[in-house]
């Protein structure tokens, strides 16, 4: 195997019951890089997350994590990885520190160096200040800033992010994609799942999407936008009668059929590498038409317009119903209608 | 965090897990400890854990001493007292295990065990930090317990030896009640089902058993389970090593009970434990 890899991943399968967790996912990560995988609740992630950090056996299928096998090397990569879950496993009724240092003793550091190295991961994680509070005073991005401080004690190769930010209130998010940058400054591996398209595009070097136990896209977040072909003309209608009737009046620019959010009045057109001219061309069509609308836009394709091209449904509104719904919308403010408008590209998607 | 680039990989063995039995051994043992240091810190940080493990007992000593008692006719050496406290003994040990199921239960919900599992920890550390940690537990709710006995007139009749044997068993038995209430952590992984529904055996079990009463005065369908179920054979022992009395046949009962739960529950929690 190629010796840049830290982590491969070759046609895993994993089904509990009837259900199907994973059917067949392939991806590599280089060291050194960050690999984001985006998908909906109930896709897959966390069960890879589970495989790679030897929580689960997969079915079928092999992965390596520095050339070491999650299943018959499962201690060696033990070794080597920290995983920091969904939600923060941390002992709430002990303190940050007494968290950190049982940690650090559980990986076999001497006591001096496990209280040393509480002591740094606490500065480091801004929480030095709490140091000797118990974990249950703390507020949830603290908790996980502590869960991220106790995945990273023995100085892991790969780490395992799954979800770190879900839950978490914009500003403690932010905060989060913050510590997470440094420690790839650092030279980790970091393996970050995220049903969180911005958080994908701010984070990831690469960016598998899963959908149904299955990879649908890989790249990089500006390949996974070209392919969705180009730019986006974008516009809201103050009037959401007349969706229907702007939709017609711009089609004539679009390499497929615009899409249309009812919930928002919004109505995006792709319209591949042409630029203003095509800007131009809608104000024409629309004025022609006597369609009055609101913040008439050019952008770049972004991570959501990504997801409903390739699978057919939005991103950020799965209808797996799982627990946790606590749900962001994306940075371009659409609360895409559950699997709703779906727009022509989806015969696009690779299998 | 510099330092933190330079160091990588150098913190943790790296080079691969050792792989000679000795060193193996000797990191489950440290493993273990660093386990049952983890759950003592926990456990004295918890009021309602202490309030079970150490009021509660005293709160049932006084209650039987002094309130039921009286009306409970007896014939054993010394009186109620001396008849109700290898009982109270041994019901407190077994109730002691709600503590195993609950917090196992818990850490899997936090994700505490996966956090473990992910790491190079032997892996029965787990099970044997809890189950070293609760007979610690253990051994401090018996002392208190045959403290307040004192107080309250209670006394051995049979000599220091069989007396430490007592409490030795007590121990026993509690250890071997948190091993079954482990896999009912393990298995049931809710804090909450945990604790409504998944310990209510330990009721018929302590409270249909000679802990409290003789035997004899329960109806006779009732009679056979409660002579020969593992609580009251194990008292049964108990009681005559403190106040004397016939030791052998409740002896071997009491071992076969106690081994034979350990062997079928170790493997299955240890089962659990891998499949959390």
């Amino acid at each position: 195997m190629s010796d840049d890899a830290a982590i491969v991943v070759e046609n895993l399968h994993k089904s509990f019951g009837d259900v199907h967790a994973l059917r067949g996912v392939d991806f590599r990560v280089d060291r050194g890089t960050v690999l984001g995988v985006l998908g909906p609740n109930g896709a897959g992630k966390t069960t890879v997350v589970r495989i790679l950090t030897t929580l689960l056996h997969p079915d079928s299928g092999r992965a390596l994590v520095e050339g070491r096998d999650v299943v018959h090397q499962a201690a060696a990569v033990r070794e080597i990885i920290g995983l920091a879950g969904q939600s923060a496993a941390i002992q709430e009724e002990l303190t940050g520190r007494e968290n950190l240092e049982i940690v650090g003793r559980l990986y076999h550091l001497e006591k001096a160096t496990a209280r040393r190295r509480a002591v740094e991961l606490l500065e480091q994680f801004d929480l030095a200040g709490a140091a000797d509070r118990p974990a249950k005073t703390y507020s949830g991005g603290m908790l996980r800033r502590l869960d991220l401080a106790a995945s990273l004690v023995a100085r892991p190769s790969v780490l395992f992010l799954d979800e770190p930010t879900t839950g978490l209130d914009p500003r403690s998010r932010i905060g989060m994609w913050e510590v997470i940058r440094n420690l790839v400054a650092e030279g980790a591996t970091l393996f970050l799942t995220t049903q969180y398209l911005d958080e994908a595009d701010e984070l990831a070097d690469e960016i598998v999407v899963i959908d149904h136990g299955r990879v649908i896209a890989a790249g990089t977040a500006e390949a996974l936008k070209d392919r969705v072909g180009g730019n986006v003309v974008e516009f809201a209608l103050p009037d959401r009668d007349r969706l229907a009737e702007a939709a017609r009046a711009v089609a004539g620019l679009a390499d497929g059929d615009p899409s249309i959010e009812p919930d928002t009045g919004r109505v995006a057109v792709r319209v591949g590498s042409r630029g203003s001219e095509a800007l131009v061309q809608a104000v024409r069509e629309l004025d022609a038409a006597g369609i009055e609308v609101d913040g008439l836009a050019l952008r770049r394709p972004s991570l959501d317009d990504v997801f409903l091209a390739l699978t057919g449904h939005a991103a950020e509104a799965e209808e797996d119903g799982g627990g946790r719904r606590r749900r962001r919308r994306s940075r371009h403010g659409a609360s895409a209608p559950a699997g709703t408008e779906t727009d022509a590209t989806t015969e696009g998607v690779g299998r | 965090m510099s330092a933190v680039t330079a160091m990588r990989g150098t913190g943790a063995p790296a080079q691969g897990p050792p792989t000679g039995l000795g060193h193996r051994l000797r990191l489950g043992v440290m493993d273990t400890l660093t386990m049952t240091r983890r759950e003592l810190l926990i456990w004295f940080r918890v009021p309602a854990y202490i309030f079970f493990t150490i009021i509660q007992p005293i709160m049932f000593v006084l209650l039987f001493r002094y309130v039921f008692g009286g009306a409970i006719p007896v014939k054993v050496p010394g009186g109620y007292v001396s008849y109700l406290m290898p009982g109270i003994i041994g019901q407190s040990a077994a109730f002691a295990s709600f503590g195993t199921a609950i917090a196992l239960a818990r850490q899997i919900q936090k994700g505490v065990i996966d956090r473990f599992r992910s790491m190079p920890i032997a892996r029965s550390a787990v099970l044997t930090g809890r189950l070293l940690s609760d007979s610690l537990r253990l051994t401090l709710t018996v002392l208190v317990i045959l403290g307040v006995g004192y107080a309250v007139g209670f006394r051995f009749q049979n000599g220091w030896v069989p007396a430490i044997l007592m409490m030795l068993l007590g121990i026993a038995l509690g250890v071997v009640v948190c091993c079954i209430s482990a896999y009912v952590g393990l298995a049931i992984r809710d804090e909450e089902s945990v604790g409504s529904f998944g310990l209510v055996w330990l009721f018929p079990l302590t409270f249909v058993s000679s802990a409290f009463v003789t035997i004899s005065t329960m109806p006779g369908w009732l009679q056979a389970f409660a002579k020969n179920q593992p609580i009251s054979i194990v008292i049964e022992e108990m009681r005559s090593l403190a106040l004397g009395g016939p030791l052998a046949l409740h002896a071997w009962q009491s071992v076969v009970w106690l081994v034979g739960i350990l062997v079928v529950f170790i493997p299955l929690s240890v089962r659990a434990y891998r499949r959390v």
